[in-house]
């Protein structure tokens, strides 16, 4: 039998007032992907059957650039939030589950640094 | 205390009870939905990606990638992905309404569903008619 009141355990354990961080950036990034998600779909579909020169000058123009940077950003960052709520619910081995998720940082920051700099490859040439 | 297998027995983990004990209804299965497309989308950042650096690599690059794209198979990969990706935003939208603390009854809950599958579909039909009409 412990000795330890209950708040003594509780103190030093749970949340220091970062405990809902990862939810709340979850939101915050969605409430961004509305109006962005739906701006790429939508330039994206109307550059369809475009050639090189049609996609290349609608990247190069600044308010696109910046704007499509943004999207990439919030995008990569939501599913980095989304692929580690799944992970975190069904990767049950503790070792794994620490393996994917530093495996899932990983390719997202990878991915979110090549297209950025493709976007300003693009943007700045 | 985090493996299944640490306690005294090995306990079953979600979604152990999918097909076995478990009766879908359109909430739950609209939430899967919510997961499985919220994966493909991930997986669909890396078609961005392969885009994006085609595109930045000149036009030979650019033209190869888009040869894909524009076949069969990748029109259907559009098509698909730019279903996951409307369903992922009208339901995501449904799921912030909720996080506000609004219509969390039954009801209303079932409502939304088809509303967001509704709009999903509307949404991704706009996209093609921009994409071959427009």
């Amino acid at each position: 039998m412990s000795l330890r009141s209950p708040l003594s355990r509780a103190k030093g354990l749970g949340s220091a007032k970062s405990g809902v961080h990862h939810f709340w950036m979850q939101r915050v990034s969605a409430v961004a992907l509305v109006p962005l998600s739906l701006w790429f779909v939508f330039s994206v579909a109307r550059l369809a059957g475009g050639d090189y020169a049609a996609v290349e000058h609608w990247v190069s123009a600044p308010s696109v650039a910046v704007v499509l940077i943004l999207f990439l950003g919030a995008t990569l960052y939501h599913s980095l939030l989304g692929v580690q709520t799944i992970v975190e619910d069904y990767v049950g081995h503790e070792g794994a589950r620490i393996a994917v998720l530093l495996l899932s940082k990983f390719v997202h920051l990878a991915v979110a640094a090549a297209t950025i700099f493709a976007v300003l490859k693009i943007a700045l040439a | 205390m985090s493996s299944p297998k640490s306690g005294p027995q090995a306990r079953p983990l979600s979604p152990f009870m999918l097909g076995q004990y478990y009766r879908f209804q359109l909430t739950s299965v609209l939430s899967f939905a919510h997961r499985i497309t919220g994966l493909g989308l991930t997986l669909g950042t890396l078609l961005i990606a392969g885009w994006l650096i085609a595109l930045a690599s000149g036009p030979e690059r650019y033209a190869a990638f888009a040869t894909h794209l524009t076949a069969w198979y990748g029109q259907v990969l559009l098509f698909a992905w730019s279903w996951a990706f409307m369903y992922h935003l009208c339901n995501g939208i449904r799921h912030l309404v909720w996080d506000a603390g609004h219509a969390l009854e039954l009801d209303a809950a079932y409502r939304s569903g088809y509303i967001a599958v509704a709009a999903s579909f509307v949404i991704t039909a706009a996209i093609w008619v921009a994409a071959y009409l427009v």
